[in-house]
């Protein structure tokens, strides 16, 4: 399969550069700190939440904060991670390698965004393992946080997929950095806008990425959050395939 | 059909980036065992030729068929057959030699079992067996031009493709890439592109001239030192001298009036008749003013096909093609 084979080696490269180690490594030390502070604040306000009726248990108090605050990371991270996807093997000339095997745009593009989705899976996995651990000494939701952990999932995949559109139209891969970047952020904030105007606010919350993950944060499984976001997805890798395919017509 | 062995095959090739045509009514035919040269000045197409006949631009029209298939209908059968080196070859900075030639070999769709011999194969054709552990970042450029030829044949493709495959290459480096493309001119087929001219006359079996996107020259490298050796003197008399009696002399081939005191007399290279002509000359009294040989390098022929009245120049050429 050579949406494999390039997936692997999309994997590999970002292994073999410090970049994936480092960011990888941060990640989880923020995420770690975030984690303890959490913790810490439940154990202080237990005492309390345990004399209330419905208070929210350790899933709530402290995993789902984690994801929320995991997102916002990802989108600083995703853009960097996925910047060079295409827009460096334009650059340097290696993408014609790719061009004049016998490989569709198709594989091209799935290959890569494989390959970049299974790295920011192993991402995720790290970041599940802290909440995770907490089973050791409590009782843990596990519908709660298997909702949280795809919630996330599904909010990198469509990062990642953005990202990737964004690093077909440009050769400088810090120019689809900023751009994917920019246009995630916009996505994120969209349902600001327009909240006071009944006819557009549905429109605004429905484009926005935060709105569908807070839903799936929260445990509820919505099928038109997962929608959403399949769609989102599907949309810019067509997009992207598109976008490579024309590169061949014009310059 | 004896087309049996005709690899590649290009119709009517347009290719405009704009308004600006790069490619403009290109043909050309690659056999089984041949090596096509494709030459130009800079800026002339060849690099559009190549990368379009690759599959990594799309034409704006004609027809391209490798092995039969259509490059546009059917890009992965087609590409199946081709090895494509670019001007500046393809390389992961970051990889070994051996972890990027098996990538390439897995993206040309050979099967994990055969990755290892294709792999051994192609770095033993390139020079490149003791290489395998390093990292392409660290080779010298004359390494790297070996790697990226050994990515465009580990396949062992039908059609090779070489964008200026010797460029920026020391002499010595320079003399083993041509002695391997020589070689892989007999199993393959192999397109050249190069504005060095020495390098066509060392390698290849056929030349094309391009010029500003149209081909100005197409000959087999048989033909084309025929023209090159057909050399001829150009007399130049005070009188004027009689052509009829200037082409009856022994080892004269041909006599042109250039004007009526000039005359051009061809001849055959191995029997120059300087010596007898500047006799016959004196003996009659026309005053000989000027005996001058005239040979015509691939330098020469390269220059007037591409500078000179362009009109004439291609007009010249279509004749001899026809």
């Amino acid at each position: 399969m050579m949406v494999f084979t390039i997936a692997g080696r999309e994997l590999r490269h970002l292994f073999l550069s410090p970049l994936a180690w480092c960011v990888l490594a941060i990640i989880q030390f923020i995420i770690a700190w975030m984690f303890l502070v959490q913790v810490d604040n439940f154990l202080k306000y237990a005492p309390t939440l345990a004399g209330m009726a419905s208070a929210p248990g350790v899933t709530d108090a402290v995993a789902a904060p984690i994801f929320s605050t995991a997102s916002v990371v990802m989108l600083l991270v995703v853009p960097i991670m996925s910047m060079r996807l295409i827009a460096e093997e334009r650059r340097s000339g290696t993408l014609s390698l790719l061009l004049s095997a016998p490989v569709s745009m198709t594989e091209i593009v799935l290959g890569k965004y494989l390959g970049l989705l299974i790295f920011l899976l192993i991402m995720l996995g790290l970041i599940t393992l802290m909440p995770l651990s907490l089973a050791i000494g409590t009782h843990l939701d596990y519908g709660k946080l298997f909702a949280g952990v795809l919630g996330l999932a599904l909010v990198v995949g469509a990062f990642a997929a953005a990202g990737l559109f964004m690093s077909t139209l440009t050769k400088q891969p810090v120019v689809a950095a900023v751009s994917s970047f920019g246009l995630l952020l916009l996505l994120w904030i969209i349902s600001w806008a327009g909240s006071g105007d009944a006819r557009f606010s549905p429109t605004f919350h429905y484009l926005s990425l935060l709105d569908h993950y807070a839903s799936l944060l929260r445990g509820s499984f919505n099928t038109t959050d997962v929608l959403y976001y399949v769609l989102f997805i599907i949309t810019f890798l067509v997009l992207s395939i598109r976008r490579l395919d024309a590169y061949r017509l014009q310059h | 059909m004896s087309n049996n062995d005709l690899l590649v095959k290009v119709e009517n090739l347009y290719r405009y980036y704009d308004d600006h045509c790069a490619v403009q009514n290109l043909n050309c035919e690659l056999r089984k065992g041949e090596i096509l040269g494709f030459l130009g000045p800079n800026g002339a197409g060849k690099s559009t030729t190549m990368q379009i006949l690759s599959g990594n631009l799309a034409p704006s029209a004609g027809q391209i068929l490798i092995n039969g298939v259509d490059i546009l209908d059917e890009p992965k059968r087609a590409k199946a057959n081709i090895g494509y080196l670019p001007e500046q070859p393809p390389l992961y900075v970051d990889l070994t030699v051996d972890e990027y030639l098996t990538y390439c070999a897995a993206l040309n769709r050979l099967p994990r079992s055969k990755l290892q011999a294709a792999r051994d194969l192609a770095k033993e054709r390139c020079g490149l067996k003791d290489m395998g552990h390093k990292l392409i970042g660290n080779l010298s450029k004359g390494y790297r031009q070996r790697v990226g030829i050994a990515q465009a044949i580990i396949h062992s493709p039908a059609v090779v493709i070489l964008d200026e495959p010797t460029v920026g290459l020391d002499p010595i480096q320079i003399r083993e890439i041509r002695a391997l493309i020589v070689e892989l001119g007999q199993e393959h087929g192999v397109i050249l592109s190069t504005h060095i001219l020495p390098e066509v006359q060392t390698v290849c079996s056929r030349v094309q001239i391009i010029h500003k996107g149209r081909l100005v020259f197409n000959d087999t490298l048989t033909g084309l030192t025929q023209r090159m050796q057909s050399t001829s003197l150009v007399l130049a008399c005070r009188q004027t001298p009689e052509q009829a009696v200037i082409k009856t002399l022994p080892g004269v081939h041909d006599v042109q009036p250039l004007d009526s005191h000039h005359l051009r007399v061809h001849f055959n290279a191995d029997n120059n008749p300087a010596e007898i002509v500047a006799a016959e000359v004196l003996k009659r009294g026309w005053g000989l003013l000027e005996l001058t040989p005239e040979h015509k390098s691939l330098e020469q022929i390269f220059v007037d096909l591409t500078t000179a009245d362009e009109t004439g120049g291609a007009t010249a050429v279509q004749e001899r093609a026809a």
